[in-house]
Order: structure tokens, then sequence, then C-alpha cells
């Protein structure tokens, strides 16, 4: 997924750009294979960098390069994201099966999860045809070995005749033997599937008429032509031009044969040999023992027995961020590091280098670079954003998230996503910016236009949820109107965003891998990534908003917008020092959430007042660099259309609460 | 009255290429018969087919006989590969010859048992029968699909079916096939099950399209 391999990215241009690694002209090593299998692993092994690694599928969507040293030769080592066939359903699978289209690779390794060979066969089957330069690595064979299993590599490598390595990555066994394999690499075809007569007729008369040049062999090109590949269709079509016409005649003829889909057929023929080759190098224990790790995870995924389990994580994610996190590490950095320390000795520093007040105020005092901007950066957000990434990542780590997404698809539904977008929705919580990235994952258009959406109004972040839950401490009452309002408000856009949007319904089908511990040192090296980089974006715009408040209260233009703003801001009831928190708010809707904080230490804010502008803000389009996201993501009309929206509607949203609460004459 | 086999074989050729090809008109070279045939001139008194010069046509009376013969057909080939376990190689002669020992009477409860299939091995749409509108339940399906499975179930994958052709994808591409072993894990609030060994959360929309042969627990 996107976000999960930003830091991935970043170093995919570092090995392109800045520092400069040079791959021109070195061999070519692709990895490829099905989606959680390790192919990240073996990349970090055979390259010496790190890359997101996480326990779910779909860590890695873009390509990643990086140079390897095997033996004394140097390789580029490219790593693919996962794909289950060699006939793409998803975008990252297209841009997987590019590499193998556009590139010339010494070496294919394919990695496979050794306890689910029979499903990932077809694809070495698929790779064979298209006389891939093919290394089979078995992968997680730590993990069959605990289900009983065993594979009689030997036997396996004379049944397909390629090299076959049997690995355990994250412990690095096997990788000598990995290395070795694609050094001594010489192209060897492999044996191949017999398809029943009409078929084979086929693709040998596709064959002969096939003209042009192609990277893969011309057998493969013919049978991903009648399984209607629509990329090698145009592919083919652009190098034959009018003399494509016959083919399609040859292919139109032969599906007419059939009264399923090609591709069944294809796929069945290749199961069948498959079955044929596990039978001979394969032995399972014939009854599976229920261990603690399946029994703990079939009560996650248990309709009642799930439900606290649920509870209790939450509950231990709001100790971690919400306790330690937003109130005793932001406490003690902004009371003590900042307030006693950073603060008074830079404002000292700083009075005694520039006499000027209008100068020395964009750097300190009230809305200073250092006093205001760094300081809600380092103080405030910081040690929520990591907490809360700690946590993520462990949670992501040992395989939570995709049993939560099968528990929480009815309720997902209602909504027009599916349980996969509790993926995106879930990291929403730490980072609006980086999860709107990760609804790229999102299989269908409609979907991902409801998810940015309900991102962008009623999922605040974690920076804001720190602020938030500092602002709502010791007030239960609050937190919990607080709490229902935007669960409400969740629910209800989304439920109406699924009525308007037009699209397909979703369909929601996935993997749940199974429970691995989460390696401490994967989560802090994930963590660390990904706090740079929300870092990096984060620390420039609140240097940039102290500047801009500074050169607005300068001009009187600030005023005059705290001003305007003030009106809506006595609508629904607050005070007109809100006003400025909102005006900050256009900036990051922590940044706002974090003026408010000031004003409620200031006593200016608190009871029914501090509640609504809480919700208001939190329903506030997003920070600027969500916004940019988004507007990336979905186009200008989109993210236009979406901000229309949301800012009347916080306002409005606001305006009601107040009103029903002074109504109800609820204290807080 | 009972058509003779050599008749209703024509009747599901015309009702096969009518339906499926577009074509209306056989030719008797094609059908290999003529005019003058004793099935010809069965189905003539039926009123079922209306002779042309070159070849027949099925009139209306004739395409409610053939739809039925076709369904019998379809669904014997059924009953070869998921009950029998007959291999696709045999299966064709064996069908051919049982079809015409079906009965309409036990057409619908071999319907019941197999779980009202939609398709024929070959992927060709059985044609819906009563019993398949009502959906009847007795005697027990011998085929179901994985939505109406209970926990702890577990079978063969007999078949997939689906209009939808990348739904058809994806269940494959997860390994999702006929022949492979699947055991029902959990089915509320989403269809849990493993394969393998792998276990894969879906919706009831896919999982009414996997077609199991359950097996029967072991003691």
């Amino acid at each position: 997924m996107a976000l999960l391999s930003l830091g991935k990215k970043e170093e995919s241009c570092r090995c392109h750009g800045n520092t400069g690694e040079k791959t021109e002209g070195l061999q070519k090593v692709v990895l490829v294979g099905s989606p959680n299998v390790g192919k990240s692993v073996v990349f970090g092994y055979l390259t010496g960098r790190y890359v997101t690694v996480s326990n779910y599928p779909g860590t890695t969507v873009d390509v990643t390069r990086g140079k390897g040293k095997l033996g004394d030769k140097e390789f580029e080592i490219i790593d693919t994201p996962g794909m289950y066939s060699l006939l793409p359903i998803t975008e990252e699978e297209r841009v997987a099966r590019s590499i193998l289209l556009d590139e010339n690779p010494a070496v294919v390794v394919q990695v496979v999860d050794a306890k689910n060979i029979e499903r990932m066969l077809h694809m070495t089957l698929q790779l064979m045809e298209a006389e891939a330069p093919l290394v089979l690595v078995l992968n997680l064979m730590d993990e069959a070995e605990r289900l009983g299993m065993k594979v009689d590599t030997g036997q396996l490598e004379r049944e397909l005749g390629i090299p076959v390595v049997a690995t355990v990555a994250t412990e690095g066994r096997g990788m000598d033997l990995l290395k070795e394999a694609v050094i001594r690499h010489e192209k060897k075809r492999g044996g191949i599937v017999k398809y029943d007569k009409v078929l084979e007729s086929a693709v040998q008369r596709i064959q002969e008429k096939l003209k042009g040049e192609y990277r893969i062999s011309k057998r493969a090109i013919a049978l991903f032509l009648l399984q209607d590949d629509p990329d090698i269709r145009s592919l083919v079509r652009k190098q034959m031009k009018e003399d494509y016409r016959s083919l399609e005649e040859i292919i139109g003829e032969t599906k007419n044969r059939y009264g399923q889909p090609l591709n069944y057929i294809v796929t069945l023929a290749r199961q069948r040999e498959i079955l044929e080759i596990i039978k001979k190098v394969t032995v399972s224990s014939p009854e599976e023992t229920m261990d603690f790790r399946e029994r703990l995870s079939r009560l996650m995924m248990h309709p009642l027995a799930g439900v606290p389990i649920l509870l209790l994580i939450i509950y231990s994610f709001y100790e971690f961020v919400g306790v330690f996190g937003a109130q005793i590490s932001v406490n003690f950095l902004e009371e003590t590091v900042f307030g006693k320390y950073i603060n008074p000795f830079v404002t000292g520093i700083v009075i005694s280098i520039i006499p000027w007040k209008v100068w020395q105020n964009l750097f300190v005092h009230d809305y200073g670079i250092i006093t205001l901007g760094i300081r809600y950066a380092i103080a405030i957000i910081l040690p929520v954003v990591t907490t809360f990434f700690i946590a993520f990542s462990i949670i992501e780590d040992s395989g939570y998230l995709p049993r939560l997404a099968m528990f929480i698809d009815r309720l997902f539904k209602k909504i027009g996503l599916n349980g996969r977008a509790v993926i995106p929705i879930v990291l929403g919580f730490g980072c609006d910016t980086m999860a709107t990235m990760v609804t790229r994952t999102l299989e269908t258009k409609r979907e991902r236009i409801i998810a940015t959406f309900l991102l962008a109004l009623a999922v605040p972040c974690s920076a804001q949820i720190g602020v938030i839950l500092a602002l709502l401490a010791g007030n239960v009452g609050a937190l919990w109107i607080f709490i229902s309002v935007m669960a409400m408000i969740f629910l209800f856009t989304g439920y109406l965003a699924a009525k308007i949007v037009p699209g397909e319904k979703p369909l929601f089908f996935m993997e749940v891998p199974p429970l691995r511990w989460p390696k401490l040192s994967n989560v802090f090296t994930k963590t660390y990534t990904r706090v740079e980089w929300y870092f990096k974006e984060v620390l420039p715009l609140f240097v940039l908003a102290s500047i801009l408040i500074w050169a607005g209260k300068l001009t009187g233009l600030f005023d005059l917008l705290t001003n305007a703003l003030s009106y809506p801001a006595a609508l629904i009831g607050l005070p007109k020092e809100a006003a400025t928190a909102f005006l900050y708010g256009f900036f990051r809707r922590d940044f706002g959430a974090a003026g408010l904080y000031d004003l409620k230490t200031a006593g200016l804010l608190n009871g029914i007042p501090l509640v609504v502008s809480v919700v208001t803000l939190a329903l506030f389009m997003p920070c600027i660099a969500q916004f940019s996201i988004t507007i990336k993501e979905r186009g200008w009309k989109m993210a236009l259309g979406m901000a229309a929206f949301i800012f009347p509607f916080a306002f409005f949203v606001g305006y009601l609460l107040n009103f029903v609460l002074n109504g109800l004459g609820i204290a807080l | 009255m009972r058509l003779s086999n050599k008749a209703e074989e024509i009747l599901e050729y015309l009702w096969i290429m009518t339906m499926e090809t577009g074509k209306k008109m056989a030719g008797f070279k094609e059908l290999k018969t003529d005019k003058n045939a004793p099935e010809v001139e069965e189905l003539i008194a039926l009123n079922f087919i209306d002779v042309l010069e070159k070849g027949i046509v099925l009139n209306k009376e004739g395409m409610k006989e053939a739809e039925d013969a076709v369904r019998r057909h379809r669904l014997a080939e059924r009953l070869m590969i998921d009950v029998f376990g007959i291999r696709k190689n045999l299966m064709e002669d064996t069908a051919c010859l049982f079809e015409h020992l079906i009965r309409k009477e036990v057409e619908d409860n071999i319907c019941t048992l197999l779980g009202h299939p939609k398709v024929c091995p070959h992927g060709r749409a059985i044609p819906r029968g009563r019993c398949c509108r009502k959906r009847s339940r007795s005697p027990k399906s011998i085929v179901s699909n994985l939505a109406d499975l209970k926990k702890g179930a577990r079978g063969k994958v007999a078949y997939l079916h689906t209009g939808d052709n990348k739904k058809l994808r994806k269940l494959m591409t997860m390994g999702i096939l006929p022949g492979v072993l699947v055991e029902v894990v959990q089915t509320f609030p989403s269809h849990v099950f493993k394969i393998g060994h792998m276990q894969i959360a879906v919706d009831r929309e896919m999982a009414k399209d996997i077609f199991i042969r359950p097996r029967r627990r072991r003691q």
C-alpha cells in the first residue's frame, strides 16, 4: 500500500537521484510473487537496505530498485508489488507485470509461501510458459514446518526443471543458497503445461501468425490474448496493426467453443498439472492441530468474542496514544522542555539580538516560528504521531487488520465501502494525508471517492485526536458527546454518499494471513520512516503558518479574517477568540485544535462551547497537505466539491449541536 | 408417450442452435437424418417441428419440449461429474445414455440434489426448471454453495459459477478452484474459509458463487 511504501518511495528516489547510485548496465534480478510472502525481506537481504514490511497483503505498491552484490558481481535488484497471477486484476499487479514485459531481467526470482505452494505454483507455471529465467524461492518454510508440512525441493526441481531454494527470509535461512542460485543461473527451459486440443491448436495458430518483438515467449503472448488481456492485446496490436485481425478471428472462434471464459479453462488445466506435482513433492501431516495462534485468530474473528478483543485493543491504543502520548509526553515536552527551558532561552536570545518588537514577533512571543510553530510541531504533535505509529505498526504486523476488515465488512457495505477500506480509514486516525494516498488500493472508483470524502470530513487524525483528548481530558460527558457525534456523522454521511455516488457495488475478499509476532526492530524502523516522512511534511507548514500569521497580523489582514470568522463562530456559541483557532485550522486541523488548547488553558473555553468548537474543527476540511493530496488523487473538481460541502457542513453541525445541547439543558 | 432417443437428440440439437448460436434452421445433413426418417415423422406427429424444404425448424411447442431435453442432458452431465466423480472425458457417453432414462418427475429431484446448478460442466447454462424457481430443499443437496454451508463443514470445490468474469478471476487467483479442499471457519459477520493452509474472508456475494461437494465429518 502506498503509504506504507512512502519510506520506500523515497528510497527509490534516492537510489535514482540523490545518492547517485548507478544501476545502469548491471544485470537485473527481478523479485516477483504473491502479496505477503516476504519479497521485501528478501530484497532487504540482497541489497542490504530496509523497505517497509508488514503482515498484510499489498505493502508494496511501487517498484523498488536497489543494488546488491552477490558473490563478486553486482546486480540491480528490483522488488515488485505483489501479484497473484500473471494476468493482472489490480493496478499493482499491472505495475508488477510490466517489469517483466519492459525490462530484460537476467534472473526472475519468484518468492512463494511454501505452505500454500499449491496456489502459488500457478504463477510459477505461467512464468515458465513465458520462458522467464526463473528461480523459485519457497519462503516461510518455518510456518510450513510448524504445520507439519514437508517439501522435497530436489524433487520439485526435477518436476519443474528450474532451480528451487527453501528459505526463511526473516531469519536469513537459505539466503546464501538463493544468492548462489542467482549467480549460477543459466537459462534452462522448464516443462510447460499442455492444454486440451482445441486450445493447443489455437495457441499454435496464433503463434504462427504472431509478429513483432516480445520479451516473453510467443506461447505466453498467445495465451494472454486468448484470455482477453487488454494490455497484451494493445501491445500486439501496436506491432501488428492491420494483421491483428487474423488473430482476433482465431480468438473469437476459440471462445465460442467454450461456454466459460478461457481464463477459467486455462486455469483448470494448470490446476490439474499442479495437483499432480504437489502429490509427488509434498507431505502434509494428516490432521492439523489447533495451536494457540489459530485459537486466538478464531476468537478475534468470532462474532461475539471478537468484540471484547476489539474493545481491548482500542483501549490499549487509547492508553498508549491518548494517555501516554497525548497527555504525559505532551505535558512534559510542552510545559517542562519548552515552557521552562527552550522558550525562555530562545526568547532571551532573540530579544538581545533583535531590538525591534515586530521582528522579535516573527521568531518568538505568541505566534513566533519557534515559540508557536516549532513548539506545536514538536511538543504537541510529535509525541502523538509517534505513539500512534508505534501502536499502528504493532497491530499491522500482527495481522489483526485483515481480521478487523472481515469483522466490519457488513457495516462498511452500508456506507458504500467494503472491509478492505478499514486499512485507509484506521490509518486516517494516524494521518489523513497518508490515508488518502492509500485509498489508491481500493478497487473501484466509487470506493475511492467515498473513502477520500470520509477521511476529509469525519476522521480526525492522531495529532487532532491528541489535542482533543487533552482538551476534553477530565470531562467524560463531553468526550462521549464528541465520539458519538463523530461516529454518527461518519455513518450518516457515508450512508448518503453510498446512495449518491454511482458505480458498482463493492465486493469483499481478503486473505487472512496467520497471526505473527511483531518484530520490534521492524516496528521501530517502520515508525521511524513514517514519522520522518510526516515531520518533513509538517514542520515547514507549521513554520509557514507562523510566518503567515505574523505577516497577516502585521498587515491587518489577519484581524480582518478573524473578524469575519468570528461571526459564524458566534453563531455556534463560541467566544470571539475561537475564530483565531479556526483560522489556524485552515492550515492544519491539528494546528487549529492546538490553538483551542491555548484558549482552554487560558480559561476562555469550557463546557458546551468547548465541545461544539472541537466537533466543528474536527469536521473541518483537512490540513493543506491532505487537501493537496486529495487534488492529486481525485482531481481538482472533486477536491473543491468536497471542500464546498465540508466547511458549511462543519459550521452547520456545530450550530445544531450547540442548539440541541443548550435546548436540552445539558451541563458539561 | 415417450420420444425415441434419436428424436430427443434432434430436439436438443435444434434448441442449442436456436438459443445459443442464433441460427434457426438445421439441414437434414447436419442432423444426419432425412425427411422421411422415423424420428422426423415422430416429431411431426407430435407437432414439435416444422419441416421446410432443406431442413427443420422448432416450433413453439417443440421449444418447450426441447428445453426440457437439454435440461435433462446437462443435469445428467453434472450428476456424472459432481456425484459419480466420472472423469470428464468419459462423461459424455455416459451422460448421453443416462439423460434418456431420466423421467420428468425425477428430473427435479436430481436438480435439487445437485443444488440447482446453473451451468453444465462445459459451462453452458442449464435451463431452469420449476424446482429452481421454488428452490426446494429436499432431498438434501449434494452440492451446495459455500454461503449455505455451516461452520466446520468441509468439502471439495465442485465448480465455480458466476456471471461476472472479474469475480471469477478473483476467486481463481485466490486459489479457489475445483478439486481444492475447503473448510468453513466461520459464517458471520463474513464467510471465512480455509483453503490449503490459507484463510480467506469473503462476503456472501462471493461465497454464493463457490459450489462445494461437502464431505461427511470424520469421527
